[in-house]
């Protein structure tokens, strides 16, 4: 599991051979630890006009304890190290306001230390007024990417798109990608929309209270989540299959919650998770829908057992589950529910037709949820990760050039951990968040397979 | 002290049992009994918690673990606030540590506790010769260099044999599949009723598992998440070719086919108070009524060395003013084939009922549908200290989903010619 490639380019002579022969040299990210700063500052802040989110963002910095710096002026430019540039574009009406993002972004890129972060605010093209102001907030998503891709020392650069009447909500998405919670998210689009979030008690308990569910507990990714909401304050209810009791029984132990060993595919998968949430915890508040197999095969031999197991364990089985999960009965109004799609989804791969299948599948199931009368009255959030290239078990066996092709083509040049996956959905399960919904994130360090 | 009340059965836990020498050839005791309580730990949330106690024990231990069930919770992520000890009582172990606890939760001396046992016949106790241990321990009291050589002077090559743990009763120097042969003859318990009987405890097992009955009470092992011994598809005529191994080996009755094999594993079952287990929102799946050990002299007295269970039912029935009918379900431990046989017909013997067992009446028979209805050790396997917890937790299922009020008997029989039982009642 070991990135043997990043440990010799970042020792002492590895370092000077990589910068001679130009080879990319992934940076160490800067990851989320309870109890640590936000962001180590200063944070530059502003925008184009009247700037609202920008003022936002500054409360909130405030709030965490971080410095902000204000832009200089044009003929005295400031040296100080930046840790994060956030830019409020969201009044932007036309393209020539565009110039208002270079003027503030562009000189202060060059001021950025390791891990920083880039936040371009947005408004919702779809709800602009005229055909110029929906081009310049469509804009703001290319600028973005392209700034993604030149950000140094394992930096990144997200978009977050308000929508009309939504300025109060997106405080939780700009606090996550500012935080080390989103090392391995970079090059994102975040829809904030209407919803009623309501901030965390205690920030380094955001989820203190909540009862979580999460398939595929034993091991890999299901573990790392398992262990990040029981961090983040959840009871964890974790499930698997019977043949992974042990390693379940584990992981339940290690994050002091409970085992439930169950085949989602089962018929009466939904209806003994309830029960036992009920039972057991008094509700439930989070599902993570996070199993997943996969039989790869080339399309050509891949046959009709393979093809329908696939298919059934990673997006049938969610839909008989969600009759019983999103029933009245089932998560409690203002609940959040992940499922965890695959970059395979979006950009398709060579041999996983049918994983690809199930995982495009449940982007579809995202949309379709998120658009639902009764999910919406309920006030319940459904949003997708999109995992890139992991570093896990089931990865750590894929052959070695491939392996390594998957770690660098993206703009962080290396495998995100699980426990990026995992701190991207405990963002998306908090109340705080609840203005966001229908979103696909990718944890994929801005992959340049789908993109 | 106030008036006692019934200890519930919350749940329990089991890894697989795997054959000896089998998946779990390189597992110690408390390596299983360990996997098989952090199972039951996340099973029920216990993480952190301190127990009233735990109490288990295995058959075959080294004296290395004198302390098993301690050094199990040590190593677990229950409470290390959590005290525990080691019972042994041969194949009654499990249940009777389930009968201590259970007890203790009566009388209000604690609200909670697991009890079970392990047991391993791969990773098997080998001790010193006796010679070479008496020679150890002079060499080891002698104080000056010529009492050294002397001492090890009485060593002989044949001190140098290791002694190895046998199936063997002391006291008469047969085995147990001996003692039971000369019991199913005296019964006259024919090869085809024993071959059925095993068919049938494979049949229910396979079954169960089919059913998803052992979801809630087994947690995977070491790559087994079934009982290895299990054979689906066993039949009579699979099971008529095999060749006696006990008793009259060209005519005799009993085979590998219809005795349990040597095996490894462990199971735990979880008691409480109704209160604690309340507290916890843990389900209450049944009580323990009553137990009753009995044993029998099968040294000197001419009875069977398997058939004290035989003994302990009429005392337990009249105290409790029931009959062996009553009971919805009946748990007989299938030490072999011949042993369920026996005392299903020996309850059934007038002759039996009133000389031994000083009844007017016999017992009479029972509906063999209610027994062993989920399958038992011929089935499943016999890690002796195991066989216990795994048929407290799966009668207390299911008891619980039979509907409160029904009742299971649990007979087993042990070594030394004892025999446990236990009736439970669902919740």
């Amino acid at each position: 599991m070991g990135d043997t490639y990043s440990q010799i380019v970042n020792s002492g002579l590895g370092k000077q051979v990589a910068g001679t022969l130009g080879l990319p040299r992934p940076s160490r990210l800067r990851r989320y630890t309870p109890g640590g700063t936000l962001i180590d500052g200063p944070v530059l802040v502003g925008g184009h006009g009247d700037a609202p989110l920008a003022a936002r963002v500054r409360t909130l910095l405030g709030e965490r304890g971080v410095a902000v710096a204000e832009a200089p002026a044009a003929d005295a430019p400031s040296e100080e190290t930046l840790s994060a540039v956030v830019a409020d574009l969201s009044q932007v009406q036309s393209p020539e306001d565009l110039e208002s993002l270079r003027a503030l972004v562009g000189p202060a890129l060059k001021r950025l230390g390791p891990s920083s972060r880039v936040v371009i605010i947005g408004a919702a093209p779809e709800q602009a007024t005229g055909a110029a102001q929906r081009a310049a907030r469509r804009a703001l998503k290319g600028i973005t990417r392209s700034i993604g891709k030149e950000m140094r020392a394992g930096g990144t650069a997200n978009l977050v798109l308000v929508a009309d009447g939504a300025i109060d909500n997106a405080d939780a998405a700009v606090e996550f990608l500012l935080s080390g919670r989103s090392a391995y998210v970079s090059g994102q689009v975040v829809r904030v929309g209407a919803g009623h979030p309501s901030p965390a008690a205690d920030p380094a308990r955001p989820l203190a209270g909540k009862v979580a569910v999460v398939t595929g507990a034993a091991r890999g990714i299901g573990a790392a989540i398992a262990e990040v909401l029981s961090r983040d304050g959840a009871t964890v209810v974790c499930v698997d299959i019977p043949a992974a009791g042990d390693a379940l029984a584990g992981v339940a132990n290690k994050v002091g919650g409970t085992a439930l060993q169950a085949d989602v595919t089962a018929a009466d998968a939904g209806s003994r998770i309830l029960e036992h949430c009920r039972s057991r915890h008094g509700g439930l508040d989070i599902v993570v829908h996070n199993a997943g197999i996969t039989r790869d095969k080339l399309l050509a031999n891949t046959d009709a057992d393979r093809w329908a197991t696939v298919v059934d364990v990673n997006l049938g089985s969610i839909l008989r589950m969600n009759e019983t999960l999103l029933s009245d009965e089932g998560i409690r109004e203002g609940g959040h529910m992940v499922l965890v799609s695959s970059i395979a989804g979006i950009a398709g791969n060579r041999g996983q037709a049918n994983y690809a299948a199930s995982k495009a599948g449940v982007i579809g199931l995202v949309d379709a949820l998120a658009a639902d009368e009764g999910v919406c009255a309920r006030g319940i959030t459904v949003n997708a990760v999109a995992p890139g290239f992991i570093e896990t078990e089931m990865t750590g066996k894929i052959p070695l050039a491939t392996r390594e092709m998957g770690r660098r083509v993206n703009s962080l040049a290396q495998g995100g951990l699980p426990v990026d996956v995992a701190e991207t959905i405990a963002w998306l399960s908090q109340d705080a968040n609840a203005g966001v919904t229908g979103n696909v994130i990718r944890v994929c360090g801005q992959s340049l397979l789908g993109a | 002290m106030t008036q006692t009340r019934r200890a519930a059965i919350i749940g329990g836990n089991r890894i697989p049992f795997a054959r000896q020498n089998g998946a779990y050839a390189r597992a110690s005791d408390q390596d299983m009994l360990t996997a098989t309580l952090e199972g039951l730990v996340a099973r029920y949330g216990l993480a952190g918690e301190r127990m009233g106690e735990v109490v288990a024990g295995a058959v075959l231990k080294h004296s290395r673990d004198f302390n098993l069930t301690r050094e199990t919770v040590l190593g677990s992520s229950l409470s290390p606030a959590t005290p525990a000890y080691d019972v042994q009582q041969a194949c009654g172990t499990g249940l009777e540590a389930a009968i201590l606890v259970a007890n203790k939760i009566a009388l209000g001396q604690v609200e909670s506790g697991i009890a079970g046992g392990v047991d391993t016949a791969s990773d098997a106790p080998i001790a010193v010769s006796e010679g070479l241990r008496e020679t150890l321990l002079k060499l080891n009291r002698a104080k000056t260099p010529q009492e050294r050589a002397k001492a090890a002077l009485g060593l002989r090559p044949g001190h140098l044999l290791p002694a190895i743990p046998q199936n063997v009763e002391p006291r008469t120097g047969l085995s147990m599949g001996e003692h039971m042969a000369q019991t199913a003859e005296r019964w006259g318990i024919t090869r085809e009723a024993m071959d059925e009987l095993a068919v049938a405890s494979h049949q229910n097992l396979a079954r169960a598992y089919d059913e998803g009955f052992f979801d809630d009470l087994m947690t995977s092992y070491m790559g087994l998440s079934k009982d290895a011994n299990l054979r689906p598809d066993s039949s009579l005529e699979k099971l008529a070719k095999l060749k006696p191994v006990f008793g009259d080996r060209e005519h005799g009755t009993m085979t590998a086919g219809n005795s349990t094999p040597l095996t490894d594993g462990a199971s735990l079952v979880l008691l409480g108070s109704d209160e604690w287990a309340a507290e916890h929102s843990l389900p209450v799946l049944a009580h323990l009524v009553d137990a009753e050990t009995a044993a029998v002299d099968y040294v000197h007295g001419d009875e069977g060395l398997l058939m004290a269970p035989a003994y302990a039912l009429p005392r337990v029935l009249e105290r409790n003013n029931m009959r062996l009918q009553d009971f919805d379900f009946l748990e007989i431990h299938e030490a072999f084939a011949a042993t369920v046989l026996s005392t299903l017909k020996a309850w059934e013997d007038e002759e039996f009922c009133r000389e031994r067992l000083g009844l007017d009446q016999p017992i009479g028979a029972i509906d063999r549908s209610r027994l062993n209805v989920n399958g038992s050790s011929l089935a499943a396997g016999h890690p002796f200290a195991a066989t216990g917890g795994r048929i407290v937790a799966s009668l207390a299922k299911m008891l619980h989903a039979k509907g409160k009020g029904s009742r299971g008997l649990i007979s087993i029989c042990a070594a030394g010619g004892q025999g446990v039982m236990a009736i439970l009642e669902a919740a």
